[in-house]
């Protein structure tokens, strides 16, 4: 199956990928390539087959206790941040 | 300067024995990492000043009789592991300043176990590639031939431990990231069961599939790094909370009447024959062990590779979102807006496989696909996992190759993603059912390293690495180096 | 103090603004739970931290950290599920709801999906007849709360704080059986008063710890297929709620009533105009993307422990009130507003048995001077400003006869003010009630001397006059001769 150009848009927007509208054609190209790669499973009898989204079966979620570990830390961790201010992250204005 | 050949086994014996001093060993080994650099490429980052340090610690531990079990042995740690106070790239350009404030738990645990990091390995970027082309710090070569990819994601890791820069390193395997950069540069790696090694500060790629192992020279060097980076880990919820068994236990021991499958999709078409021949020449010598072959079919194993270019993309998609250029990682100069922030920053930090990987992975999720794609393919992955119970109901082990072809040039499978991600036809399974596996260097074909492919059911590290062992008892390939390196 | 449970509620307020309309709500409750730990980490959860200072390194989206569920949120859930007599689920599933915004740290948030852990059960909720009607819960599941965006003093910047981010949530999604705002808002203070019951969450609206969106539509009355609904986000007042969803439904019906089409869209409420406006920007189509998360495994309860959550419930709003019709004798209405909060009822009961047969004076005291004293200074009942024995030490004065109901009062406002006893009040301003006949009959004669020309009137027939005697001896006495005595004695003397 053929994706065409604006289905490749609108995933990289869903994405928040700016594509190159050069590179565009290239990722419509393999992109295609791909989903009909995948494609190929549609064949496959799943009938009755429960999908499966852990490799290990029969395990279940382990519970913390409740308890604080953590340490006001945000100097160390702010150190990778592009921008903060007043221990604040900062991003262009956000209008509601 | 000469070349150290010793195993992390004889390293280890050696460092206690008081016969060479940690100093010693890491001093030897920063030249010729040095040096190799600007032909192999094998690592991002090289710790020097913190290397010396861990070694004098180390030593002054051994002196007092202390140390844990691998004090004073230098090893590497793939850049995806989070290394408190050294940068991490992921080989991104996305984290190419990333310092985590922490240390991912195989490194804290090696650490304790005294092992001393040399730096940080090359790979393909976030872990997405099979021949180390996609990192952003240019391609690893081939020890081999530099004209060659090493195989990926962990091809510095491969890279290394061929070169013997270092005697072993820790790295990743998704989807055949260990197992096949050791084929390729001939030395052997072992992923665990999913679950057996904690995730915690492994950065992710594909949470379901993504699994820590060993690159090393042999199994009992595997065995041996596995028994202190294994274990049950309360930070990630998806370790598994069973004992480490003593992995270097047994290793001796006979294979007489181990029971080894033969997948009859593994030996179709695609494998190259001088490849085929080296991997039956192989199993001859585990028949010779005294082992039972047979010859079994899983049905649902071709679907492997389509199965997991559904879910690793899509795991992918949403594990990647969080590189949006607010907390950390790379951010656009200038945004205009929020959009703007989030679509430059990432675009700009991610190279094309990454973005191609978060593409199929965010339309296999999406409204309208989900059914067809993503839960479908976890349909498909519990037929291929059913497969391989039935297989280990009446075998011990199933082998086969590692890879269908030794290793490629730069380039040649770029073009076209569908070829590159074939490379990974035989390993893919084993992450999608959760299995160990590993990769065994077992001869050469045409001049390149060969790889023999051994899978286990769950838990069951200790049978391979025995396999393994009893085969590298008998056999010399592990021991080869590449002539440039020697 | 709320007491707001039994407030009765227009039964249909929506049908008859509208004439001809119908309106269908339904909520979705965000309560955050009362854990002291984040959801999935190890962080604190308190309010008010200075930014990111209570955001580690899970909550803050780091690369390579991993979830790990906290048993106190879980637990907390399944109380709640047991409360309303719904399922708990043996198994259920933890997924990612995928897209970007700035207090979203992962670019996702953990949620629960296809596979909540409380799945219908239902509350119910008094209407203003008095009549009952029992309101669907659809399901209730755990996730985690989001970072909050500050835009003051930044510069034309926005500011990320992700201190809430990871705090664990119960949202709970009700049927769209509402049909009047009013209902709306009982059932939001029944949920209200539930949480806090089952001590899962402060219920502390101003801090956002309790909040909801509202889904509203309108379709003509009589019809059985639903309009277009919007939602409206983020509410975090009841009065809020009943005024946006007031707005909303005129909003609605006048558009279709002129010609218009209600649109599907989140709007939000601003509470200076008392409107609801369209929020564009996060209008954009939305594609979650939801899956199981690969990093959390499914959650699994046994019999055994859910059994076991059950049996350390406490007693709930409607049973409690329940039992205090019977128990004490009171009104539905009054059993009702003394159930609103555990704390009250609790109070309530510690009054009542420390004065026993004056459940109702009790009720009415707790009820009226105690409520507006609390309401005036702006407190909790749980401030302890007013001891329950203390309260029922004043009740007992007034049970024995000590003192008049109307002198009660005066004591009451220095107990309040002072923090003294009421005996102590009683005594140190001499508000003893006069119960010696002799005092009174003496009182009685001194007026009767001083008022010649009422006394004749009254001999010749004028009987209301019996009101100015009454009055006249209780000013003589400050209010404290005991009514009863005074009656009795003033119908024996004044017939001369």
């Amino acid at each position: 199956m053929a994706l065409t150009r604006a289905q490749v848009e609108g995933i990289a927007h869903l994405a928040r990928l700016e594509l190159d509208p050069a590179e565009v054609p290239q990722y419509e190209r393999s992109l295609s390539r791909i989903v009909d790669f995948i494609g190929e499973l549609e064949r496959a009898n799943t009938a009755g087959v429960a999908p499966m989204a852990h490799p290990l079966p029969g395990l279940a979620q382990r519970l913390r206790a409740d308890e604080v570990t953590e340490r006001d830390e945000h100097d160390l961790y702010q150190r990778n941040a592009p921008a903060v201010a007043s221990g604040l992250y900062l991003v262009p204005k956000v209008i509601e | 300067m000469m070349i150290d050949r010793r195993t992390v086994t004889q390293l280890a014996a050696d460092l206690r024995a008081r016969k060479v001093s940690s100093v010693e060993l890491v001093r030897a080994c920063l030249p010729r990492i040095e040096a190799s650099q600007p032909t192999l490429n094998a690592f991002v980052t090289v710790t020097a000043e913190q290397a010396l340090a861990q070694a004098q610690a180390a030593d002054r531990e051994l002196a007092a009789g202390r140390g844990g079990p691998l004090a004073g042995v230098p090893i590497g740690h793939k850049d995806l592991f989070c290394t408190a106070g050294v940068r991490t790239t992921c080989g991104s350009r996305m984290l190419e300043n990333f310092v985590a404030p922490y240390d991912a738990t195989v490194v804290a645990r090696l650490k304790a176990a005294g092992a001393v990091m040399l730096g940080k390995l090359n790979m393909d970027e976030f872990a997405m590639g099979s021949s180390n082309e996609t990192s952003y710090f240019g391609p690893v070569r081939n020890p081999w031939n530099t004209d060659l990819v090493p195989g990926g994601s962990s091809g510095g890791c491969a890279a290394a431990v061929a070169a013997r820069l270092l005697p072993a390193a820790t790295a990743t395997d998704t989807g055949g990231s260990i197992r096949q950069p050791a084929a390729f540069c001939g030395v052997t790696g072992i992923k665990p069961t999913y679950g057996r090694v904690s995730r915690y500060g492994m950065i992710a790629f594909a949470s379901s599939l993504d699994q820590g192992g060993v690159i090393a020279q042999t199994a009992e060097d595997c065995a041996r790094v596995l028994r202190s980076m294994a274990g049950f880990d309360p930070r990630d919820s998806t370790s598994v909370d069973i004992p480490v068994p003593d992995y270097l236990a047994g290793l001796d021991a006979p294979l007489a009447g181990v029971r080894i499958g033969l997948l009859k999709e593994f030996f179709d078409t695609g494998l190259e024959a001088d490849y085929e021949r080296r991997v039956r020449e192989a199993l001859a010598v585990f028949e010779r062990l005294g082992a039972r072959l047979c010859e079994l079919s899983l049905p649902n194993i071709p679907r492997s590779v389509p199965a997991y270019y559904v879910v690793a993309p899509a795991e992918c998609s949403s594990n990647l979102a969080r590189y949006d250029g607010v907390r950390f990682g790379h951010r656009c100069r200038n945004p205009r807006d929020l959009t703007d922030l989030y679509k430059r920053s990432r675009s700009e930090g991610f190279g094309a496989e990454v973005k191609r990987r978060i593409m199929t992975g965010t339309y296999v999720l999406s409204a309208g696909y989900y059914d067809a794609y993503y839960l479908k393919a976890q349909r498909v992955r519990r037929l291929i996992t059913g497969d391989f119970e039935r297989a280990f109901a009446e075998v011990d082990l199933l082998m086969g190759p590692t890879t269908p072809t030794a290793a490629f040039a730069l380039g040649a499978k770029s073009a076209d993603p569908i070829t590159m991600y074939l490379n990974d036809i035989y390993t893919i399974s084993a992450n999608l059912a959760g299995l160990p596996a590993m990769s065994v260097p077992c001869g050469f074909a045409g001049g390149l390293p060969v790889g023999l492919q051994i899978i286990g059911p769950h838990f069951a590290e200790q049978r391979l690495l025995h396999a393994a062992h009893r085969f590298q008892l008998e056999t010399d390939w592990h021991t080869r180096v590449p002539e440039r390196c020697a | 103090m709320n007491t707001h449970l039994g407030t009765p509620v227009s039964a249909d307020a929506g049908t008859r603004q509208g004439g001809a309309w119908e309106t269908v709500i339904g909520l979705e409750i965000h309560a955050q739970l009362a854990t002291r730990s984040k959801i999935f980490s190890g962080a604190a959860t308190a309010y008010g931290a200075p930014p990111n200072t209570q955001a580690c390194l899970v909550d803050l989206g780091y690369p390579g950290v991993l979830p790990v569920l906290n048993a106190e949120a879980v637990r907390m859930a399944v109380r709640f599920g047991l409360a309303i007599g719904a399922q708990i689920a043996r198994q259920s599933v933890f997924a990612r709801k995928n897209y970007f915004y700035p207090d979203l740290p992962k670019g996702y948030q953990i949620s629960q999906y296809e596979l909540p852990i409380v799945a219908g059960g239902t509350l119910e909720i008094v209407l203003e007849d008095g009549s009952r009607k029992r309101i669907g819960v659809t399901r209730a599941h755990l996730e985690e709360d989001a970072g909050k965006s500050l835009h003051e003093g930044l510069a034309g910047l926005t500011g990320i704080d992700l201190n809430r981010a990871g705090t664990p949530l119960l949202e709970i999604v009700s049927e769209p059986q509402m049909r009047s705002a009013r209902e709306a808002v009982a059932y939001m203070k029944k949920v209200h008063t539930l949480v806090r019951y089952l001590e899962i969450c402060d219920g502390n609206m101003q801090e956002g710890s309790f909040r909801c969106d509202a889904n509203v539509s309108v379709r003509p009355a009589g019809s059985e297929k639903l309009g277009t609904r919007t939602e409206i986000k983020n509410v975090n007042s009841f009065r809020y709620v009943e005024k946006a969803i007031q707005y909303e439904v005129a909003r609605q019906i006048e558009l279709i009533e002129s010609g218009g089409k209600v649109i599907q869209e989140t709007r939000l409420f601003d509470p200076d105009r008392g409107e609801t406006r369209s929020m564009r920007s996060k209008e954009e189509a939305n594609d979650y993307r939801y899956f199981p998360d690969p990093d959390l495994l499914p959650l699994e309860l046994e019999a055994a422990y859910i059994e076991a959550v059950r049996a350390e419930l406490p007693e709930l709003p409607d049973a409690k009130a329940a039992r205090f019709s019977a128990q004490y004798g009171l009104s539905d209405y009054d059993a009702g507003v003394l159930t609103a909060s555990r704390e009250l009822a609790d109070y309530y009961e510690a009054v009542t048995r420390a004065v026993p047969g004056q459940s109702k004076l009790a009720a009415n005291w707790v009820m009226g001077e105690l409520a507006a004293a609390l309401h005036k200074d702006g407190l909790e009942i749980g401030a302890g400003k007013l001891p329950a024995e203390r309260l029922a030490g004043l009740l007992a004065r007034i049970a024995d006869g000590t003192i008049s109901g109307k002198i009660a009062k005066e004591v009451f406002e220095v107990m309040w003010a002072s923090g003294t006893s009421a005996d102590d009040v009683i005594a140190s301003k001499g508000l003893q009630q006069i119960t010696d006949t002799g005092a009174i009959e003496r009182a009685i004669e001194d007026v009767m001397a001083h008022h010649p020309a009422q006394l004749a009137e009254f001999r010749a027939g004028k009987d209301k006059l019996f009101g100015f005697f009454v009055g006249q001896v209780m000013k003589a006495t400050q209010g404290k001769a005991n009514p009863a005595q005074l009656n009795a004695l003033l119908k024996k003397k004044l017939p001369g």
